[in-house]
């Protein structure tokens, strides 16, 4: 059909007030392109007429250059190169030229377009007069990030590193100490162009200092560890908010990253978010199989690992460490209106999403099969809670409890709030001063009245925060405590907003 | 995808070793700093130190952080550092 049409003398008629037709056009195709085949006769026509009237019309294919046999400048452009320089993201394109720069330019075929960019009338005898034009192969998918890399400039700042030759890159990142023990995503440009796709921030800005080495931490470094970890680029904004609240001074990123303690950096994800990026909240909360929960906090603590340079054996003088510092991510469970979400018991409204970040090391099981008034329940709870580190253990601790379902259905069978919960536990969680710890906490931490006697009761949480959340699958009857050293004016819960 | 050119993932400040300063050949006539970085206990090493050092008649100065989970801030340590000949740190418990 199209070599009869190249052969058939085209009916063309100039239109009188254009002088286009002895400029130069250029058009961008593709064979895999019903659009494309549909207009290639109309490319014929054209090039006849700028022929004979001294232009030139040059057709780059981007799949098969023999689409384009007869015409007098069709270029192979599989490699994509003009493609990306005229930054086509539709074919068929044709683009008119006036010295040497680029004048007016169509998308697809709507014959009043192609007959205005060219300055002829009577295009396209006997086609419709629109149809819409196909994606093309630069907007395949990796494609944009990979001809910016191969064609553009990236803009991005970070120091490149050289995989030496008949190397495995994953191998590289190892030798490289950019690995927490597991293998990473190796951070080539592409990849890190997509992930920054994920967030409209400049990828020069900085976020904040990263202890224990106070560096500078741009959200292209941020990109580069969210790649690493494997980290979706949709995951980009909890990722650069976690590393935000967890740099604010109250957190004291730095005592959590370099203590003899287990505890590490534990990110909790409330709002819509969380189910936009498919975040866990449910059965296995804690645990593994869920990408954006692994990867959002693996990505925390590779920037701690890279960017800051607080590593195991040096800064981070962990004694035991603990499985959460690979990565402690989670979603509180807000599926039942009963209560409250954490944030928004902080005065969030239940559209904002948040990252909360708090200090935790691991998580303590809490089995209560028997209970069913909410008073026995808390006592059970007591119990364990009073356990942490020390039954006598008051200073510098705290702790975050996640009741699970079949618990947390004892409570609003009662009509208890979450408040309602917290104060009856810490009613509970009183301690004589006889049988406080008189070691590293030392009596110290009391003042001289309670020390008077012995029998007098101080609290468990006597400087740290205490806080309740909902977590967990929905059948066992089960909660658990997040516990950690810090406190109050040393290291505290932090909660931003995800803008 | 090639994957033979990554990006680096760290601030880019390889590690400089940087000799440590040379030791004064004596401490008689120095302003000597006394750091407690607020770990329990740092002060009653720091209050032996100081009675020692003052009882020889050295002139001591006391400084202490917030809190020993916190860096110190740098307008204190350029306080010790112009207060101060030497300086010693309660660095644990």
């Amino acid at each position: 059909m199209a070599t009869m049409m190249h052969e058939a003398v085209p009916r063309i008629e100039t239109n009188d007030k254009s002088a286009f037709a002895d400029g130069t056009f250029v058009a961008f195709v593709k064979q895999d392109c019903p659009t494309c085949v549909l207009a290639m006769p109309v490319l014929r026509e054209v090039e006849q007429l700028v022929r004979r009237s001294g232009g030139r019309l040059e057709i780059h294919v981007q799949d098969e250059v023999t689409f384009a046999a007869g015409f007098l400048h069709a270029t192979d452009d599989t490699a994509l190169a003009m493609s990306y320089r005229y930054n086509i993201d539709t074919v068929p394109t044709l683009i008119r030229l006036k010295d040497g720069q680029e004048d007016a330019r169509t998308v697809g075929w709507r014959r009043s377009e192609w007959q205005a960019v060219t300055g002829i009338s009577g295009l396209g005898e006997g086609l419709p007069d629109y149809r819409p034009g196909c994606g093309s192969k630069t907007m395949d998918p990796g494609m944009p990030a990979r001809l910016k890399v191969k064609y553009g400039n990236t803009g991005l700042a970070s120091r490149r590193i050289e995989v030496p030759p008949l190397s495995d890159p994953v191998e590289t990142c190892y030798e490289r100490g950019w690995s927490d023990g597991l293998p990473v995503v190796p951070p080539t440009e592409e990849r890190v162009l997509e992930m920054l796709d994920g967030t409209a921030r400049s990828p020069r800005e900085v976020i904040g200092m990263v202890p224990p080495n106070l560096a500078a931490c741009t959200v292209e470094k941020v990109a580069i560890n969210a790649v690493m970890a494997g980290c979706r680029p949709e995951y980009m904004p909890v990722v650069l908010t976690a590393i935000e609240a967890a740099l604010m001074p109250a957190f004291g990123l730095h005592g959590v990253l370099a203590t003899t303690n287990a505890c590490t950096p534990v990110v909790m994800v409330n709002g819509p978010i969380a189910r936009t990026i498919g975040m866990n909240a449910k059965g296995n909360v804690f645990g593994q199989g869920n990408r954006a929960n692994a990867a959002i906090g693996r990505t925390l603590q590779l920037v701690v690992r890279n960017v800051g340079g607080g590593r195991p054996g040096e800064i981070d003088r962990s004694v035991f460490g603990s499985p959460a510092k690979y990565s402690f991510c989670f979603a509180e469970d807000e599926d039942d209106p009963r209560w409250d979400s954490y944030a928004v018991s902080l005065g969030y409204s239940p559209k904002a999403s948040t990252v909360t970040i708090f200090p935790g090391d691991g998580i303590t099981q809490t089995i209560d099969h028997i209970s069913r008034k909410p008073e026995d329940l808390c006592r059970s709870y007591a119990g364990c809670i009073r356990a942490i580190y020390n039954t006598g253990h008051i200073i510098g601790v705290q702790a975050f409890l996640a009741i699970a379902r079949e618990h947390a259905i004892v409570f609003y069978d009662a009509g208890w709030s979450k408040a309602r919960v917290k104060e009856e536990l810490l009613g509970l969680l009183k301690i004589p001063v006889r049988e406080v710890v008189p070691g590293r906490s030392g009596l110290s931490g009391l003042t001289a009245e309670e020390r008077s006697n012995p029998d007098n009761l101080v609290p468990k949480f006597k400087n740290g925060t205490f806080n309740i959340i909902r977590a967990g699958g929905s059948a066992g009857k089960y909660s658990a405590i997040i516990s950690s050293i810090g406190g109050k004016g040393s290291i505290e819960p932090v909660t931003k907003e995800i803008k | 995808m090639p994957e033979n050119i990554l990006l680096d993932p760290t601030a880019e400040t390889a590690a400089a070793i940087q000799p440590r300063l040379a030791r004064p050949p004596s401490i008689s006539g120095k302003t000597i700093g006394l750091f407690d970085i607020a770990k329990m206990r740092g002060d009653e090493f720091l209050d032996r130190l100081d009675e020692l050092l003052t009882a020889r008649g050295h002139t001591v100065k006391r400084y202490r952080k917030k809190h020993f989970t916190h860096l110190a801030p740098i307008e204190l340590k350029q306080q010790i550092k112009s207060e101060c000949d030497l300086v010693i740190e309660g660095l644990a418990d």
